[in-house]
This record gives C-alpha cells, sequence and structure tokens, in this order.
C-alpha cells in the first residue's frame, strides 16, 4: 500500500511561489486499481510526480508500505524505483529501440537473467499486452493503442510492486481506451500491483475506479469508489462527474428511477 | 541580472557533469552505448570532413600562393605555410567550430527530443541516472574519436592543396612537396589532437546539457540545439586562444 500524508508542493512563478497541492492525504491499496481524478490543472500530476519521486514534496510522507520516500538516500531510492513501473502520457518509449528492444531494456539492466531468459519473459509480456508480432516494429511503426501497451509490457516486465499510469487513455478513442483500461484492470489483480491511475477520463472511473481520489485545486476533493460516486453531494465533484451530456443522462435517469447501483448501458 | 543568469548555467552545467560521471549501471550497456556513439558521432562525420578539409586545403594553397607571391619568399613557402595553417588552426579548431554545428545540434536535440517525450522520465522512474546513461556515452565517444579525425582533417587538407597543384600548377607539385616536409614541428601535430580533446569535451558535454534541461515542446528543443551550437562555438573561440597561449608560447 501507499500512503501519502499532508504532501505541500509549490513552484517557482517568477518572482513569487505559487502553491500546487496543499496537504493531501490519500492511500493506495494493493490489489486495486486506484484512481486519481480531477480537472486538467488540478494538481493531479504533480502528485503522481511527487509520490514516484520525480518531484521532492515541500513538506509531507509518502510511504511505500512504511518506507518513506522522502527520507531516502540514493541508493534506497534507486532500490525502491526497481519495484516502480511507469506508464507515461505519451508512452515514453525509447525511438531507437523495437519493441522487444524497449521491453527487454529493464531486464538487461536490472535483472540477473540470461540474455535467453530475458527475451523469454519479454516475450511473455508482449504477448499478455496482445503485441505478438509487433515485436521487431519501432515506436514509430506503431498506433497509440499499440504504443499503450508496449509502454505497459515495458512496465510490468520487472514484475513491478507498483505501477503509475500517466493520463493512459489520452489521445485514444473510446474503444481502444476500454482495452487498455481493462489490461491495466486485468494486469493489476493478477499480480497484485498497487497500481495508481491519473486520469481525467469518466469512462475509465466507472470502469475500473476501484478506489477514486478526486483533486480539486490542490486538495483533496473526495474519495471512495465507482458505486458511491453517483451518490455523494460534493459539487465540485458533481461538477466534474456530469460534464459529459452522458453522465447528465445517467444522472438524470437516476434521478427519476430512484438512486440504483445499477448503471444503464448507453445507446 | 545577465551575470547571475550566467553563472546559474554555469552551476547547474557543473552540476550536470557531476551526475554525468558516475559508474554506468551496467558496463556491457555502456560500452554498446560508447561505440554506437563513435560511430554515429565520429565515423558518420568523415563524409564532411573530407569534402570540407580538401577544399579548405586547396583553397589555403590558392590564397597563400596570391598572397606571398614575392620574390624575397622561397617558393616552398607556400606548402609550408599551408601546413602551418592546417596544423595549427584548421584541422583542429575550424573543423571542431564546423562539427559542432553537426554533432552538437545531433546530441541536444536528440536528448532534448527524449526530455520531452519523457523518456528521460522513464529511465530515472526505472531508478537509472539518466544523465550518465545518456551523455556519458556521447562525451567520452567524441573524445575518443575527434583526434582521430583530426588526423584524417590534416592528410585530407594537405591532399587537398597537392589536388589543386597538380590541377592548376600554381605551384611546382615538387616545390609543394617538399615546402609541407620542410621545417616541420612534430609537437603541432600533439598540439592540434591536444586542443581536439578539449574540443570533444566542449562540444559533447554543452550539447548534452543544453537537451537535458530543456523543458517544453519541439520549440524549445529546437531553441536549445541553437544554443548548444552558439555555445559551443563560443567555447570554442575562448578555449583556443588559452590553449594556444599556454600550449605555443
Amino acid at each position: 500500500m501507499i500512503e501519502v500524508k499532508n504532501i505541500k508542493k509549490s513552484f517557482q512563478d517568477g518572482d513569487s511561489m505559487r502553491q500546487v497541492l496543499f496537504g493531501i492525504n490519500a492511500k493506495f491499496y494493493d490489489g486495486k486499481t486506484n484512481l486519481i481524478i480531477g480537472q486538467s490543472g488540478s494538481g493531479k500530476t504533480v502528485l503522481v510526480k511527487n509520490i514516484v519521486g520525480l518531484f521532492q514534496p515541500d513538506e509531507g510522507e509518502i510511504l511505500y508500505d512504511g518506507r518513506d520516500i522522502t527520507k531516502m538516500d540514493k541508493k534506497q531510492l534507486k532500490e525502491l524505483r526497481k519495484e516502480i513501473g511507469m506508464l507515461f502520457q505519451g508512452s515514453a518509449l525509447f525511438d531507437s529501440e523495437t519493441v522487444m528492444g524497449n521491453v527487454m531494456f529493464p531486464l538487461k539492466m536490472f535483472s540477473s537473467m540470461t540474455p535467453e531468459e530475458q527475451m523469454e519473459r519479454a516475450q511473455f509480456c508482449i504477448d499478455r499486452v496482445n503485441l505478438t508480432g509487433s515485436e521487431n516494429k519501432f515506436p514509430s511503426e506503431l498506433s497509440g493503442g499499440m504504443q499503450k501497451r508496449a509502454a505497459i509490457a515495458r512496465a510490468i516486465a520487472l514484475n513491478p510492486k507498483y505501477l503509475f499510469c500517466d493520463e493512459p487513455n489520452s489521445g485514444l478513442d473510446p474503444k481502444t481506451s476500454i482495452v487498455i483500461d481493462e489490461l491495466l484492470s486485468d494486469i493489476t489483480h493478477e499480480y497484485g500491483i498497487t497500481t495508481i491511475i491519473n486520469t481525467h477520463d469518466m469512462n475509465s472511473v466507472m470502469g475500473i475506479g476501484e478506489n477514486i481520489i478526486f483533486v480539486n485545486k490542490g486538495h483533496l476533493g473526495w474519495n471512495g469508489t465507482k458505486e458511491e460516486i453517483y451518490d455523494q453531494d460534493n459539487d465540485d465533484l458533481n461538477n466534474f462527474v456530469y460534464a459529459t451530456d452522458l453522465f447528465r443522462d445517467v444522472r438524470k435517469y437516476r434521478l427519476v428511477h430512484g438512486y440504483t447501483r445499477t448503471i444503464p448501458e448507453h445507446k | 541580472m545577465m551575470l547571475f543568469k550566467a553563472l546559474n548555467g554555469f552551476g547547474e552545467y557543473c552540476q550536470f557533469l557531476w551526475t554525468t560521471f558516475g559508474v554506468p549501471e551496467k558496463w556491457r550497456e555502456f560500452f554498446k552505448r560508447y561505440t554506437n556513439e563513435i560511430y554515429k558521432l565520429g565515423i558518420d562525420s568523415i563524409p564532411l570532413i573530407l569534402i570540407v578539409s580538401v577544399f579548405i586545403g586547396a583553397l589555403c594553397t590558392i590564397l597563400i600562393k596570391l598572397n606571398i607571391n614575392n620574390p624575397m619568399l622561397p617558393r616552398y613557402a607556400v606548402g609550408m605555410t599551408t601546413r602551418e595553417i592546417i596544423l595549427l588552426e584548421f584541422s583542429s579548431s575550424i573543423l571542431c567550430l564546423i562539427l559542432s554545428g553537426k554533432i552538437g545540434s545531433n546530441i541536444a536535440s536528440e536528448i532534448g527530443t527524449m526530455r520531452v517525450t519523457e523518456q528521460i522520465d522513464a529511465l530515472d522512474i526505472m531508478g537509472i541516472n539518466s544523465a550518465n546513461f545518456l551523455a556519458m556515452p556521447k562525451i567520452l565517444g567524441l573524445i575518443t574519436i575527434l583526434p582521430v579525425l583530426v588526423i584524417i582533417c590534416m592528410f585530407t587538407s594537405l591532399l587537398g592543396g597537392y589536388g589543386v597543384c597538380v590541377l592548376t600548377g600554381i605551384v611546382d607539385v615538387d616545390t609543394y612537396l617538399y615546402g609541407i616536409q620542410t621545417m616541420f614541428i612534430e609537437w603541432y601535430v600533439w598540439f592540434a589532437l591536444i586542443k581536439s580533446l578539449f574540443f570533444a569535451f566542449i562540444i559533447s558535454s554543452i550539447s548534452a546539457y543544453y537537451g537535458y534541461t530543456v523543458s517544453g515542446g519541439s520549440v524549445e528543443v529546437g531553441k536549445a540545439s541553437t544554443n548548444a551550437v552558439v555555445m559551443s562555438n563560443i567555447m570554442i573561440l575562448v578555449v583556443d586562444v588559452i590553449l594556444t597561449k599556454l600550449l605555443l608560447q
């Protein structure tokens, strides 16, 4: 489990400091898809970058199963990072490497496997994300969805305990988004990974959101499950959730038919 | 304010170098990248060097002949002066100014693109020292190969001069050959090679720094690439003056 306690972060903005996170507390559970949601500019990405250690918070603690990342020295941080996989918004695949090269990269750098074992493990990960046949393609030859799947394969190559995904569905069509969401959810449950997904896609929230953290203007706005998200009275969250016609329809349906946990299929 | 900015930039550059020079994560991977960089930065530049140096050598010979057409000077002075210019300045400094455009922009744009497409963040997340992983093979690779390129440049420039003598008869071929051998000072070759080591470090490290610290998008990558070339050129000229003073006087 990852626990963040009272995280504050500010950045230099000209001559003054601009605070982005105002003391966020949250828990991210093992074997669950933990979603961080919120509007653009609300501080989601800054929160994730603080959690993975790309930014150093001004205040607060970030505990990976009790180990505080903010107090780790370089060596400890390096060890911890071997337990972390990350899927970036733009996939961040290495342009000069093929899909196989990308997936094998962390294995070559950190595992003690023989080249044959590395190849076998990489092939397993590629098969797992349904990219069989694309091993020798370069990232520029792949579609957006395939690039995301290749990036997932690379992220899970070292069997991470923690998987971070920064807007995994950005730039993808709804159907491909569902494929990526389901893949992330399956992998999370299969391997018991603590998965943290940063998104503003409500389809993802309703599809795979088991623990949802709503960040609003740098504060923790709400925390709950996808089942609870309709039955809450947080105005900011409602403005976010019901921003699209689809979810406004769902809300009307629920108001007419009473609160029910069954969500109607959109036609 | 500008001084503060410059000092701040220099501090960041030193910090970048401090992070860059460390023990590689995997030596095998490092050597793979190192040899790849030698090929990419050095071997790939040979056609450009051949073309530029042949023409510069030819031009030097023609211009020297035109400008020292004095009966008081021996005829072999053309070959000798061409050789001195090529050994002392062209094969190292001017060649490096030309190469900083090709190699410097290549390094800055490659690393800069990796930065803006989050590939460097991906390396950091994996626990890899990204500066060390990306920049060190480039810096050491260029330091290794640039002296070789300088030697190639020396030969082809002198060959350019020889070619123009053969083709135009501006100077007698034997006189030219005598000129390029007469009063030869071996130290000038070492001087050019020593300078090239410094210039290789300047080009690769400054360009890697500019690429590594890019933030934003493709426009910023372009700016970083330009800044890398400009700063490399300025530093090459500054260091050239210092080394010439230190090594030749």
